[in-house]
């Protein structure tokens, strides 16, 4: 008897408190920028392409559901010729997003993707590839990396000698 | 066998081996760079650093590299000693310093041994806070692609272009920090062996340019065992597959045939698997719509094939089992070999000597390990060139021996060993037609015809046996030459003799013979070993079908007759007049092939072949080895089938036949051997169809494989069934048995820690000796020990030059006088102009100079193409491109006319 009291008087108390419920989608959560929702592949500074198709974000990926192609321009500079994710199958895990060592690929936060048709959410790079640094602003891959792939030449990267001459035989 | 105590734990060891080798041996990780099974060591990279301790007492020991110490018995060495491990670690460190931050646009990257090692090391992170050396990259061809940046000074390039494949145009230039591994100046790098420099390098210097143009990780390849199909010699291969597409082909180690390397035309020539000129549907022609589906093409044959006469033409490039199921649905007495009736009767001569001539034949470690080695009239650095990678081998081998008598220092002490030997080389003698590159390791040369390479070699085992005839009228020069090559075999104790059907001429064939058969009575070990020109031309010439010209003779008599001509392109063997007018008698021609051809041009029903990546098959090598290929991918399209599964649907469309039931290879296999005695044996080098580890089938694809759920979501978000192809112990999919497959079933090398090739110390017994379970593949003629009664005596006349005619004689190229591996880019590029080489006096005589454009008439062809003039041809002769893409099929050996 006095338990139930007890349980009256606390639903009583809760009518005042502050409702947890928000009014989806007439009213929107606050998502942080670290959630994990869709999946997007980013650009650097200079508006290249991030990716450079190393396959590192399949591999990672515990349900398979990246697969790409990569190829090369003219410079010698990797990117992918498609790139696709299937989304019905993705778990949002954000595994490539770690395995990803140029930051193209990442996970944003929007998880507002539902489709009628399974077959909608199978994206191609089109859907993926936005026009933005995403999360990590300032990164450009090939500026770090030892090769020349049209970005800079060798040896103009950051903490690079200039190229060796190998006629020399200073020390 | 001597133990030692690794870790306070006794192994048994191999004697004579180092300490390296031994710590693999029994399994334990060490890491290492600059050492190679194939290469030995040179104790440069000290990264393999262990512990020797003096004895049980001895507890701080010392820093030995272990590549660089002898096996000792009872030495006590430590491999997890807290010194050693971080003076390993800091080797690493002090290479990671500048090696570059690429790895993910690296092609090595997922099958790299240096970051295997790094990770065995435990080396993470960079405290070395300046910048890093960058170096300048070089253009190395179609084939290689350099990125010197990655370099981490191991020297194993260099070693092994030059001093183990004999290259010239590598090396090592600069000082100090600042050495430089690549050419002089840019360039294409000349040695048709480059490919390996792939393998060789431990970090991504050098990488394959081919599979940059549809770069696919190791871990997302679907591989399987396969054998290359690219000459005679049946190097072992591993075959890697993605979206439909042949994305590379790499080594796959058989200690008896090609080791750990294979050349060029074999690594790059897999492209005709990808290319546009396949053959990907049935087509009937005169349809309104020629190209048809399997339903109408099946019904459409009932017609073609019954109430005709059926007679079938056989391949040398297609498999044991297709061959044999041709000859199964036609039957024997209408099945023929497709080639020309000369080349037939030396294939013929060849199986015959090898079935009952009593001598052995080598494999390719066999030649590398004889001390005396003759080639007659076969230009092998182009018709078989990993053999001649192995010739090389035998010359410095035996110079290293030779120099080990004399030093006490172990035949794995490369540089120690190489600094005795010096310009010291085995015994080889090249008696060939032209100059070629082996030329330079040889003791003695000759260049002449091959009647004249025949005399010389009658003469060598007539000095050999006295009781043989030395042929007539030889020049004093040559008495004296077959003088030397006689004593020096007669000083040898493992003599090898190579010759083949590359000449065109018999007579150097039973020359040959007669050499290695005087050697074997000397009580020596003699080897006999024949080139042939295709993959399976052993298997197909063991069967014994008459030629082609039979074929057309019958034809001649016969209407109503339908022809099913199996993966051959007939104009490539046999004289353009010939074929077409063999073409134009018969009513129908059903051709079943991979790729369009002048002959598949003429056929009436098309049928599309898989490629040897697309099925599985059986070829016999030029050692009568028969190695089993499994295939790699399915193709898209299940019109294309591999040849022998087309031939059974056609049996079974035969009034009156069986039941269409599907054969699995191994049933085939079983059915040749009680069809034809001289094949018994060759159903044990296929796995049964039903063969399963613990109940499971292998997998084709690593346990990292990706993409399985999105690879086809673009045509279909629902994943499809796996595929599954029935005939193989494989699978299509990375389920299966994870542990160490059986040696003749590794799809790809992978063991935890070892992703990259070098994981395939663990796939051996020891190292550089055969696999675990024995190396696979059935030696077929092994099975007769008989000795034949029979020696060759009738000589050749001695060549004389006539007016007004020349000799006609084949010039072959690596890259070229192949017939599939031109569909391949890369090798394209590489392949000569075809021309014609005259000798300098006929140059003269004829008034033409290099360049000039010369005619070819034969009886029956007439070609012109543009002239070189040679120096090392004898006046009379004329050179044309064998096997290159149109130039007609010609006669070796036969008298020509030629015009300015």
């Amino acid at each position: 008897m006095l338990s139930n009291l007890r349980t009256m008087w606390l639903v009583f108390v809760h009518l005042f408190k502050k409702k947890a419920t928000v009014q989806y989608p007439e009213e929107k959560n606050t998502l942080r920028p670290r959630w994990r929702g869709r999946i997007v592949l980013t650009k650097d500074p200079d508006g290249g392409e991030r990716c450079v198709g190393c396959y590192l974000c399949a591999a990672a990926c515990p349900v398979d559901c990246i697969a790409l192609q990569a190829t090369e321009d003219k410079d010698g500079r990797r990117y992918p010729e498609f790139f696709r994710i299937n989304f019905s199958r993705c778990i949002f895990c954000g595994y490539c997003e770690e395995a990803c060592p140029t930051y193209a690929i990442q996970l944003i936060p929007d998880f507002e993707m539902a489709e009628y048709n399974r077959q909608n959410l199978v994206f191609e790079k089109e859907d993926l590839l936005i026009d933005s640094q995403g999360k990590y602003p300032g990164y450009n891959f090939y500026k770090v990396a030892g090769m020349d792939a049209g970005v800079k030449k060798k040896g103009e990267g950051e903490n690079e000698e200039p190229p060796v001459d190998i006629y020399s035989l200073l020390p | 066998m001597p133990t030692i105590i690794i870790d306070n734990i006794p192994y048994q060891v191999k004697a004579g081996s180092n300490l390296l080798e031994a710590c693999l041996g029994v399994g334990i990780d060490l890491p290492y760079f600059c050492w190679h099974p194939a290469l030995g060591s040179v104790g440069a990279c000290r990264q393999c650093a262990v512990k020797v301790f003096k004895d049980e007492q001895d507890n701080s020991g010392r820093l030995v590299m272990s590549c660089m110490e002898a096996i000792k018995d009872g030495i006590r060495i430590s491999v997890q000693d807290k010194g050693a491990k971080a003076f390993r670690e800091q080797v690493i460190e002090w290479l990671m310093t500048n090696h570059p931050h690429d790895c993910p646009v690296c092609d090595e990257g997922g099958s790299c041994h240096l970051q295997d090692m790094t990770v065995m090391t435990g080396h993470d992170y960079r405290r070395f806070k300046y910048k890093k050396r960058t170096y300048v990259n070089q253009y190395l061809g179609p084939l290689v692609h350099h990125e010197m940046n990655r370099c981490i000074q191991c020297y194993r390039c260099v070693r092994y272009y030059r001093d183990y494949a004999g290259g010239h145009d590598l090396n090592v230039f600069g000082a100090h920090n600042h050495v430089y591994f690549g050419r002089e100046k840019d360039g294409i790098l000349e040695s048709p062996f480059s490919g390996n420099l792939a393998e060789v390098c431990p970090t991504g210097v050098f990488t394959d340019k081919t599979l940059k143009q549809h770069y696919t990780r190791k871990w997302d390849l679907t591989s399987a065992p396969s054998v290359c199909q690219q000459c005679s010699v049946g190097c072992n291969i591993l075959a890697g597959e993605r979206y439909g597409q042949l994305r590379n082909v790499l080594n796959r180690y058989h200690s008896e045939v090609n080791g750990y390397f294979i050349c060029d035309r074999g690594r790059f020539g897999y492209e005709h698997v990808n290319n546009v000129n396949r053959i990907r549907q049935p087509i009937i022609r005169n349809l309104t719509v020629e190209a048809v589906d399997e339903t109408t093409l099946l019904t459409h044959l009932q017609q073609v094939i019954n109430n005709r006469n059926l007679i079938g033409i056989g391949s040398p490039r297609a498999s044991v089992e297709s061959n044999y199921s041709l000859m199964h649905l036609v039957g024997k007495e209408n099945y023929y070999s497709g080639i020309s009736e000369d080349a037939t009767f030396i294939e013929r001569k060849i199986v015959d000597i090898l079935e009952n001539g009593g001598i052995h034949t080598p494999s390719l470690k066999e030649i590398e390990n004889a001390d005396a080695v003759i080639v007659l009239g076969e230009d092998i650095w182009n018709t078989a060139p990993v053999m001649a990678l192995s010739v090389r081998q035998s010359v410095m081998k035996t110079a290293a021996r030779e120099a080990m008598t004399q030093i006490s220092t172990p035949a794995w002490n490369d540089a120690a060993v190489r600094e005795r030997v010096q310009e010291d080389r085995g015994y080889f003698a090249n008696l060939a037609i032209t100059e070629s590159p082996v030329d330079e390791w040889s003791t003695h040369t000759y260049h002449s015809v091959p009647d004249n390479i025949a005399r010389l070699a009658f003469a060598i085992a007539s000095k050999l046996r006295p009781e043989l005839p030395l042929p007539e009228g030889m020049p004093e020069a040559d008495l004296q030459l077959a003088e030397r090559v006689a004593g020096a075999l007669e000083n040898a104790k493992h003599v090898v003799v190579i010759s083949g059907s590359g000449p065109g001429s018999e007579t150097l064939v039973r020359a040959a013979y007669n050499i290695a058969r005087a050697v074997q009575e000397k009580g020596k070990t003699a080897g006999l070993a024949f080139v042939l020109p295709e993959s399976n031309s052993m298997g197909a010439a063991m069967m014994k079908a008459p030629s082609f010209d039979k074929a057309l003779q019958r034809i001649r008599k016969e209407n109503n007759t339908t022809v099913i001509i199996l993966e051959n392109d007939l104009y490539r063997y046999n004289s353009t007049t010939d074929v077409d007018q063999f073409l134009d008698t018969c009513k129908s021609i059903i051709a079943i092939d991979s790729l369009n051809t002048l002959t598949t041009g003429k056929a009436h029903v098309l049928v599309p072949a898989a490629t040897f990546a697309e099925s599985d098959g059986t070829s016999i090598n030029y050692e009568g080895r028969a190695q089993h290929y499994y295939q790699v991918f399915m193709p898209a399209n299940p019109c294309i089938k591999e040849s022998w599964k087309w031939l059974w649907k056609m049996k079974s469309l035969m009034a009156g036949s069986a039941n269409g039931q599907e054969h699995h290879p191994d049933e085939i296999l079983k059915q040749i051997e009680s069809s034809y005695p001289q094949f018994t044996g060759i159903s044990a080098s296929a796995a049964p169809a039903d063969f399963r580890i613990y109940g499971q089938l292998l997998p084709r694809e690593p346990h990292r494989y990706s993409g399985r759920t999105a690879m086809l979501a673009n045509i279909g978000v629902s994943e499809p069934k796996p595929l599954d192809d029935g005939d193989s112990p494989f699978t299509f999919t990375m389920e299966g048995y994870q542990g160490l497959p059986p040696a003749p079933l590794i799809p790809f090398y992978w063991r935890p820690g070892w992703n990259s090739v070098q994981a395939l110390n663990k796939y051996q017994q020891e190292i550089g000796g055969p696999l675990r379970g024995g190396d696979p593949g059935i030696r077929l003629f092994d099975r007769n020990d008989k000795v034949a009664s029979w020696w060759f005596n009738d000589t050749p006349e001695a060549f004389a030059g006539r007016t007004g005619k020349w000799l006609l004689l084949p010039q072959y190229h690596v890259f070229g006088s192949a017939e599939m591996s031109r569909w391949s880019a890369a090798l394209d590029f590489l392949t000569p102009q075809p021309c014609i080489s005259i000798s300098q006096q006929d140059a003269a005589q004829l008034g033409v100079s290099e360049g000039h454009m010369l005619t070819i008439e034969t009886d029956k062809e007439r070609f012109s193409l543009p002239v070189a003039v040679r120096s090392d041809l004898v006046q009379g002769v004329v050179l044309a491109p064998a096997g290159f893409q149109s130039i007609p099929s010609l006669a070796w050996g036969t008298w020509i006319k030629i015009m300015a």
